[in-house]
């Protein structure tokens, strides 16, 4: 009756861009399948079903695209589903093509989301208002920027952190070949000069739009054991959600995440994180939410987040390196980060990330949130079975 | 019980599509009137083409030009057409082989009426009078003996690599039963907000269901114009859509007697000044410009009162 | 792997509009109350959450979001969505208790269909290079399929006639059903066509509506149902998207499905069918002869709550169970233009 092992056989990913204008949807789709099939060594026979995970279909104007994209995916006469989590929804998607394999019906599932969101406006569509409501909502940044106040005025704070995290991330872009930002020479300084977009947050501590897709090759033991240098094993999953408004939530420090970290470290049998985690690949879309996420995941006390930032522990070569693949802070296809987050962990541990390889990962951490800081998705991947 | 309030909700979008290499090469000969399919692993020709064989899902690339004329594989009448369709006078669906092609391509029909057409007739293209590198570009097909017109194709030029594609959609949204007791007093000048029955929190605007607890919020309670402001953001970035001009502080605003805060205007006071905890009192519109919703309270403005104590807001946060 | 049962199905009203929301609060919370009273379980006790709804019959990017006010989610719940008919939410919430995760699931799908205008969102479906900018609306598309089978004799206008006439007589019976009465073939066939092939009758109407069904471990369902519907077989398949380049009077993923789920010997049927030939395709498809009860609740020709009439299918089939009237049930549901995909799942009790 216990779950069956599973484990990341392969994982590929786009060139993000502002604008994939070079491809269709199925040929943007099809970049990242390719290779993710690739590293995993399988062919088309060897898929027994097809995950797709995609953000609001408002993006892109398509009513339930994985219909259109049956064939393009490789899924025509085969299961088809397709996640929506909002933002979280790259990692809910690989955590459900996982459940397929831990259910042990089937053998393969290939998992890939995506957004091609230069087709309209994200901030457009993140900001229709429905009748009655008063227009105040300016998009995503306009909606975390409060909390992230929030979050600087209990912790104590000091202003420079979010730009030590947003010159950090996209350094470690100028890593990743597959980055949308790559940016060798950003410091703290140049990113405490750029604008304020939405007080307190700056226009260099703000992820782009991009398009983009992600995809995984998910197996189960035996294809997992097969793996050239090793699979990424998946040790531990968890996802919760909360509502978006209620009276007293707290919006900092979300409980719906603290509940799926806690979940998480627990089938992992990890007890301290910040020393057992060897690689961190969280969902930061504005740079403060690296210190918030820290707390918020347990890697330290509330409150203590920031401090573990200014330390430079999460640079590469620090203690636990947050980000090391440049992170949303990068890249943000909105409906692939999450599996981009899930994906790079994997890589980590499977030792395939190149110039961004934390030396000697063997445990990793993907995450995911979406919508008003209120879904949350999760792994742990190792690369020795879980258990050893 | 008075009906709910209900409002129209238009939401559009002129799409901009990136083709990719088959379909661009498509695009570009339907501008130039010529049709274009593309073989697939079973040898069978694909009108339009596809990307991706939807036998071995390997990417196609042998293409093979058709006709413009072809036959009726089967129809549906449309006998009152829908804005964005092809023609604005009844017309037929039709799945439509062309000659050259093994599968059917999807479009309309001109004849008058339904006993106009058949399955088996023979149809052309009717191309459209300025052609672009898009599917309109078949203004959509006639029967066969139809004289030909003049249309002359689009100029040749660089390969078509993106289309426009509009999309507006129009929607009746309607409020909650709650909700629209609060929109109504709203009209009158009054903040409305309503307790849930198994928490106890009153909740401004209120819900149909509370979030922690599943039922709706029931009871009443008239709440004042005033409050403090928990925590805020400066916007200074324009958008597409945007309807307040920047720099303005977006807020959340408790209201004394709240236990939820919602997200309001600050003025009234140089942006940098606005503080966590600070007391402010809605400015209202003028009372003709009154409608149902929290419009009508054009901005919180401060009182000049001592801030509220952190404490006193911190689990708000 | 452990099996999984229905233990327990709910659905609101069909009706042609709903005083409600398109977010489904309205419709959700009384049906949510009813069937966790009826198990005896309340929400702390259900292990995992997930439903199914689309953004573009609601008009808002998120809508499902605020769906989850319904369930009172907090503290936090295990959950998740598909952006498809419930019943493939159903199927998500089959893996989780199977992989022992979890022991118990509350599966829901919602939709106001009356927001908007149904036949011409849904042509957003369609490929958006070469189709959707048509706007071919589903109607139009149901018909060139209805035409293709009456051209090649497999049907005639009477067959789909009967379909819609038994529906409706059944539906009398069903109190959730939106449209039913006793109607003679002979005067359906006299009515206009409302888009040649199709009549009014061959046509589901437009409803909004809302459906829960509890899933349970098979021996967690027994505490909660006398006679649970153990799940023996669910399967879904998916067809090319290319309406012009497949077989559009057969529909292979319902066959494959159907094959991989074993629906032999099945009394009765719950077909997901909103034009009637598509029952027609569908019995093929899933090889049920004339022994077959289908759609004793009439089916969805007598009330289509999108992104919830699957799961009701689901919930309907296992409603037989409980009840003792059958003990081998079959439930379909379909996404997508023409049959495209398809979902078969087979009870027992």
């Amino acid at each position: 009756m216990a779950k069956k092992l599973a484990a990341v056989l392969g994982t590929g990913q786009t060139h993000h861009r502002a604008k994939r204008t070079d491809v269709s949807m199925p040929g943007l789709l099809r970049e990242a399948i390719d290779r993710a099939m690739a590293d995993a060594q399988v062919g088309w026979p060897d898929i027994d079903a097809v995950v797709l995970g995609k953000a609001p279909d408002l993006f892109e104007g398509v009513m339930m695209p994985e219909l259109f994209l049956a064939d393009a995916l490789g899924a025509t006469g085969k299961p088809l589903l397709r996640v929506h989590t909002a933002g979280s929804v790259g990692g809910s998607t690989a955590l459900v093509a996982t459940s397929l394999v831990q259910a042990g019906v089937h053998r393969r599932v290939l998992t890939v989301a995506f957004e091609k969101q230069s087709e309209s406006n994200a901030m457009w569509a993140l900001s229709i208002m429905p009748p009655f409501q008063m227009p105040v909502g300016a998009g995503a940044g306009g909606y975390f920027a409060p909390h992230v106040r929030s979050y600087i005025r209990r912790s104590g704070a000091p202003e420079h952190i979010g730009s030590m995290v947003a010159a950090k991330d996209r350094r470690n872009g100028a890593l990743n070949p597959f980055a949308h930002l790559r940016q060798h020479d950003i410091t703290v300084e140049s990113v405490q000069a750029s604008a304020m977009l939405w007080d307190p947050i700056r226009y260099d501590e703000t992820c782009p739009s991009s398009d983009g897709a992600c995809a995984m090759v998910i197996g189960d033991e035996r294809a997992g054991e097969a793996v050239p240098g090793g699979a990424a094993w998946i040790h531990a999953t968890a996802m919760r959600t909360e509502p978006t408004t209620f009276a007293g939530r707290d919006q900092v420090n979300p409980q719906a995440g603290r509940d799926a970290a806690a979940a998480l470290w627990r089938e992992a049998g990890i007890t301290d994180p910040l020393s057992e985690v060897d690689a961190a690949e969280i969902y930061v879309p504005f740079s403060w939410f690296e210190p918030m996420w820290l707390e918020n995941l347990g890697f330290t006390p509330e409150g203590e987040g920031w401090k573990v930032t200014e330390a430079g522990e999460t640079a590469l070569g620090g203690r636990l390196p947050v980000n090391p693949s440049g992170g949303v802070l990068s890249s943000n296809p909105i409906g692939a980060s999450g599996m981009l987050r899930f994906s790079e962990a994997a890589k980590q541990v499977m030792g395939r990330a190149g110039d961004y390889q934390v030396d000697g990962a063997r445990v990793a951490l993907g995450h995911a949130y979406g919508g008003g800081s209120q879904y949350f998705a999760m792994w742990v991947v190792g690369s020795a079975k879980p258990g050893r | 019980m008075s009906t709910p309030l209900s409002a129209p909700l238009d939401i559009g979008f002129d799409y901009s599509r990136s083709l990719g290499p088959v379909l661009g090469r498509f695009a570009t000969g339907l501008r130039e009137h010529r049709i274009e399919g593309v073989r697939g692993s079973d040898g069978r020709v694909h009108v339009p083409p596809v990307e991706y064989d939807p036998v071995t899902a390997q990417p196609l690339t042998d293409f093979v030009p058709v006709g413009d004329k072809g036959v009726v594989v089967s129809w549906s009448w449309v006998a009152a057409p829908l804005e964005g369709q092809p023609l604005a006078h009844p017309f037929a669906w039709a799945l439509i082989r062309l000659d050259g092609a093994d599968t059917a391509l999807l479009h309309a029909v001109d004849v008058g009426t339904p006993d106009a057409i058949h399955t088996g007739m023979r149809v052309r293209v009717r191309w459209a009078e300025e052609t672009v590198g898009h599917i309109q570009d078949i203004a959509c097909f006639v029967p066969i003996d139809t004289p030909a017109t003049a249309a002359r194709p689009g100029a040749t030029g660089d390969p078509v690599g993106m289309m426009v594609a509009p999309v507006h959609l129009h929607y009746q949204h309607s409020a909650s039963p709650e909700e629209s007791r609060y929109l109504r007093a709203l009209a009158e000048g009054r903040l409305i907000g309503q307790r849930c029955p198994a928490c106890d929190k009153v909740y401004i605007p209120p819900r149909g269901a509370c979030p922690t607890d599943g039922v709706p919020t029931a009871e009443e309670v008239e709440l004042p114009d005033t409050g403090i402001v928990t925590t805020f953001c400066i916007v200074n970035v324009p958008f597409l859509g945007q309807r307040i001009k920047p720099p303005y502080v977006a807020a959340y605003v408790l209201l004394d007697g709240a236990d939820i805060a919602f997200l309001h205007l600050v003025l009234g006071c140089d942006v940098d000044r606005v503080r966590m905890g600070m007391r402010v009192r809605a400015a209202w519109k003028p009372r003709d410009e009154w409608w149902t919703s929290l419009e009508n309270i054009d901005h919180f403005e401060p009182t000049g009162e001592p801030d509220a104590p952190f404490e006193s807001f911190a689990h708000h946060l | 792997m452990r099996d999984v049962a229905v233990a327990g199905f709910a659905q609101a009203p069909n009706v042609r509009h709903t005083t409600g929301t398109t977010n489904g609060v309205e419709m959700l919370v009384p049906i949510f109350a009813e069937v966790l009273t009826r198990t005896g379980l309340s929400k702390k006790d259900i292990g995992f959450f997930c439903s199914g709804s689309s953004d573009y019959l609601a008009g808002r990017a998120f809508s499902f979001i605020s769906a989850v006010d319904a369930i009172g989610a907090f503290p936090p719940i295990h959950e998740s969505h598909v952006e498809m008919d419930a019943a493939w939410a159903l199927y998500e919430a089959w893996l989780k208790i199977r992989t022992g995760e979890v022991d118990t699931a509350l599966v829901y799908g919602f939709g106001k269909s009356s927001a908007g205008q149904l036949r011409r969102v849904l042509a957003l479906q369609l490929d958006p290079y070469t189709v959707a900018p048509l706007w071919p609306d589903s109607i139009g598309i149901a018909g060139l399929q209805a035409r293709l089978g009456l051209d090649a004799g497999l049907w005639t206008e009477k067959d789909l006639a009967e379909v819609a006439a038994r529906s409706r007589a059944d539906a009398a019976r069903n109190p959730y059903a939106q449209v039913s009465g006793t109607v003679e073939v002979s005067e359906l066939l006299t009515e206009p066509y409302v888009a040649d092939p199709l009549r009014a009758h061959d046509i589901a109407p437009v409803s909004d509506g809302a459906s829960v069904v509890i899933l349970a471990s098979a021996d967690r369902a027994k505490d909660l149902v006398e006679r649970p519907a153990v799940i023996t077989g669910i399967e879904h398949r998916v067809d090319s998207p290319v309406l012009g380049a497949r077989d559009l009077t057969r529909a292979p993923s319902a066959e494959n499905a159907g094959k991989a789920a074993e629906t032999h010997d099945v009394e009765v049927a719950e077909l997901h069918a909103p034009f009637t030939h598509q029952e027609l395709i569908l019995r093929t498809a899933l090889d049920l002869d004339h022994r077959v009860r289908i759609n004793p609740s009439g089916g969805v020709l007598t009330g289509n709550p999108m992104f919830a009439a699957g799961l009701a299918r689901i919930g309907e089939a296992a409603t037989r169970i409980f009840t003792g009237e059958a003990h081998r049930v079959l439930a379909h549901a379909t996404s997508g233009p023409a049959l495209q995909q398809n979902l078969v799942a087979v009870l027992e009790g």
